[in-house]
């Protein structure tokens, strides 16, 4: 093997595993994780600062609309209920008992804050009925319209 | 009756492959041109039955036969007859079968067009066309079986909605295919080169065209389908990252290195290992794009169901990737290179640079889409790759492709002197300069938005001058050169809408009552009424829009929600005023026919219809570069006999480039 043709070989792997390191950085800084209520409060602190894809119903009785697009809400896999802070119009389907996807991140002041908010667009998901458990990962995985 | 004759033919065309792949490569080992023959009747024959197999289907689903299992899944009476037409392809038995289709037209054509020629490297090349026509036979046979026999019931469900919100969605999807499948062809022949052990100049054309033709089909569809997004959707943006799109896009970046370093090939008699093997990956992509659409590993609009094809693909997938690497391993270094680079600082240069670009785009897409699935395989967490990632890592990949398409072109072949670089390089900088400040006038302010402005011009300058290089002339001699020019022009104008129109929009969410208005921009939108519409198929409250811009009246727009009866949530239909500078988008979030009011997202975006112009000018070029230039020389050469007859018959990649 001559000197050039090594030298390129050593520059290509140095690129290479160069690539390698920005490509994982850049992934592991930007992982969303799909997580149920019980999930959240499971992880502890590792909740903070992560980007979350919540799953689960919207508790029956935790609607509450407040001054202009500002909404609050509860979301609820039956076992733990987490209080969901959102802002913007919510989606024309959005109402007590339905199966949502929040996007957002946990807060320290103990609720979630919500940068997006997407009804179940599914046929097959259904409702879940009263004392019926809550699969969130089937609920995110069956969510429509995510980008 | 129709599902027993439609298995009959599926189980036929099983047979007919698997036969004819034996033929051809016993043919190719033994140097038989008998068998070479059979061959390609076997290939003639495959493709007819699975024309016939097809019209028996769409036979099935005109009649509403509902004994037949997937007109029972998606057909209705209550659609109209273009959605039962295009229904072929609305759920997964009926998409496989498509795909068989177009596979086999594509086979016969291949080996039609290369019927008296390079009988050395066709048995291999249809023995391996054939293969893979044997697994999607299987597909239909077995695991994704249409002709089902199921009980005859009154009615059906019809198919997905939300395909059939939108007229986009009868041509995405054939786009789509003709694309994925066409890379059947190139992948066959690369394998034959590698069998034969030789790939000489000649040999480059069927290459080059028969890749050349599904990137087009490619291109356009991937436009396609961002423009339904944007139509449909509702979100208002056209690309999401989305895995489905990844998965389009993988083999169109991989086949675009391919035709870039198929020119070093023809120019220099280098690069041939590489260039088979971004061939052969293109294929893979394509198999793994369908993998990741077909077998519901990711939900998505075009998971249509979970299905049982996932593990067969997989199985064939893992089969081509060992095939292709055990295949290179062995005979890549038959092709030997003729040539060899001479300088960095050159045009060989800058299309290695380029490969280089569109590899490392590769894989940042591909790792970015696939870390989640090994990660829920292997650990059983579920999680995605935001958006961040890939718009971080693409965007200065892609303004370092745009800076390339400004320099590329602009440099010589060869050894290249500091002057002629130099010269070479600033003259455009001026043009740059120019649309860089119009568009900071303009209001950009996004550092990665006037880069791709100042590249953009530039580049754009460089494109036309050696568009308009020699002439009239070009449109008959270089023409495969100017059919490149064209798709960089439209490369240039898409990779500056995208820039422009990802960072320089503005959106606003509103609440109005009937009678209210709200201003973007230079609009003032008026909510007139809401009110409910019934069609044969789907029941829809609509709101109506009136947009003035200084008191004058400008359109109404119409968005809507959607309610289909095999649905339980509606799909909202977004409506857009488009003109050449800007797009208003007004898509529903929520809306109360009662009490007459809506909530409303509204958006405008600059310069989005230029993408789609832009994209199908890119196909226009491609296929400029597709005509063969021998058809086009030997129709002038009547016109004009001084011209030398070397010219008139030699090879015409001598006279381009």
């Amino acid at each position: 093997m001559n000197r050039s043709r090594l030298f390129l070989l050593i520059a290509l792997a140095v690129a290479a595993i160069g690539f390698a390191v920005i490509a994982g950085s850049g992934i592991s800084r930007n992982l969303v994780y799909y997580w149920s209520p019980t999930d959240i409060t499971h992880a502890g602190d590792k909740a903070y600062g992560a980007t979350i894809r919540l799953g689960g119903q919207v508790a029956p009785g935790s609607v509450h609309m407040g001054n202009g697009s500002a909404l609050d809400f509860d979301v609820t896999d039956r076992q733990t209920t987490v209080h969901v802070k959102s802002n913007g119009v919510p989606p024309q389907m959005f109402r007590e008992g339905i199966g949502v996807v929040v996007e957002g991140t946990m807060t320290r002041g103990g609720y979630f804050q919500s940068d997006r908010l997407m009804v179940s667009h599914n046929n097959e998901y259904r409702a879940p009925k009263a004392g019926e458990q809550i699969d969130a990962k089937k609920l995110i995985k069956s969510t429509k319209g995510i980008e | 009756m129709t599902a027993a004759l439609g298995r009959f033919l599926i189980l036929a065309s099983v047979f007919v492959s698997a036969a004819g792949s034996i033929v051809a490569f016993a043919a190719g080992k033994k140097h038989s041109p008998e068998g070479l023959m059979f061959a390609r009747r076997f290939a003639y024959a495959f493709a007819a039955l699975m024309v016939v197999a097809t019209g028996v289907m769409e036979y099935a689903l005109l009649r509403h036969d509902f004994s037949v299992g997937y007109v029972a899944h998606v057909g209705s009476r209550e659609v109209p007859t273009w959605v039962t037409i295009v229904s072929l392809w609305s759920s997964l038995e009926g998409s496989i079968l498509f795909w068989g289709l177009i596979l086999g037209l594509y086979i016969a054509g291949a080996t039609w067009l290369t019927r008296n020629q390079y009988v050395d490297y066709m048995p291999f090349a249809i023995g391996t066309w054939l293969a893979c026509a044997t697994f999607f036979s299987y597909l239909i046979a077995a695991p994704a079986n249409p002709f089902l026999t199921v009980p005859a019931q009154p009615d059906g469900p019809g198919p997905n909605p939300l395909l059939q919100n939108h007229l986009l969605m009868i041509i995405h999807p054939p786009f789509l295919y003709l694309g994925y499948v066409g890379m059947t062809i190139p992948f066959g022949l690369a394998c034959a080169a590698l069998m034969r052990g030789r790939l000489g100049h000649a040999f480059l054309r069927p290459l080059r065209a028969s890749l050349l033709l599904p990137w087009i089909f490619l291109t356009i569809a991937i436009m396609l389908g961002g423009w339904w997004a944007y139509e449909v959707l509702g979100w208002g943006g056209y690309w999401a990252w989305d895995p489905v799109e990844n998965a389009s896009l993988l083999p169109w970046l991989t086949a675009t290195a391919a035709l870039h370093s198929a020119i070093v090939m023809e120019r220099r008699g280098v690069l041939k290992g590489w260039t088979v093997t971004l061939v052969q990956g293109s294929f893979l992509l394509t198999i793994l794009g369908t993998f990741m659409t077909r077998s519901g590993v990711f939900n998505s609009v075009h998971s249509f169901t979970q299905s049982s094809i996932g593990p067969t693909i997989l199985v064939f997938l893992t089969a081509t990737l060992l095939f292709s690497v055990v295949l290179l391993a062995l005979r890549i270094n038959t092709l030997e290179a003729e040539g060899k680079l001479e300088s960095p600082v050159s045009r060989e240069g800058m299309f290695l640079v380029n490969n280089l670009l569109f590899v490392l785009l590769t894989f940042t897409v591909l790792i970015g889409t696939v870390f989640p699935l090994a990660v829920e395989a292997f650990k059983g967490r579920q999680m995605s790759v935001g958006r961040p990632y890939f718009d971080s890592m693409v965007v200065p990949v892609g303004t370092a492709l745009l800076f390339l398409i400004g320099v590329g072109p602009a440099l010589p072949w060869g050894r290249v002197t500091r002057k002629q670089a130099i010269r070479s390089l600033l003259m455009p900088l001026a043009s740059g300069t120019v649309v860089a400040l119009i568009g900071y006038i303009a209001g950009a302010r996004n550092p990665w938005t006037i880069l791709t402005l100042l590249f953009g011009g530039y580049a754009a300058w460089v494109t036309v001058v050696e568009m308009s290089r020699g002439g009239t002339r070009v449109l008959r001699r270089g023409r495969r050169r100017f059919g490149g020019y064209v798709v960089h022009a439209g490369a240039v104008i898409v990779l500056v809408s995208i820039a422009v129109s990802s960072t320089m929009r503005t959106s606003t969410e509103v609440r109005l009552t009937r009678g209210q208005a709200a201003k973007i921009g230079p609009y003032t939108v008026t909510f007139l009424a809401a009110e409910e519409r019934t069609e044969p198929h789907r029941q829809s409250t609509v709101a109506r829009f009136a947009v003035t811009s200084n008191g004058k009246p400008v359109t109404t727009l119409e968005p809507r929600m959607n309610f289909y009866p095999t649905m339980r949530e509606p799909i909202g239909t977004p409506d857009v005023h488009s003109t050449i500078t800007r797009d208003l988008y007004l898509s529903i979030m929520n809306i109360d026919p009662n009490s007459q009011t809506v909530s409303v997202m509204m958006l405008i975006t600059p310069m989005v219809s230029w993408i789609w112009i832009a994209v199908f000018l890119m196909g226009v070029g491609g296929l400029i570069a597709l005509i063969p230039a021998r058809s086009v020389v030997i129709l002038s050469e009547a016109k004009d006999l001084r011209m030398p007859s070397s010219l008139a018959t030699g090879d015409p990649s001598l006279r381009s480039g």
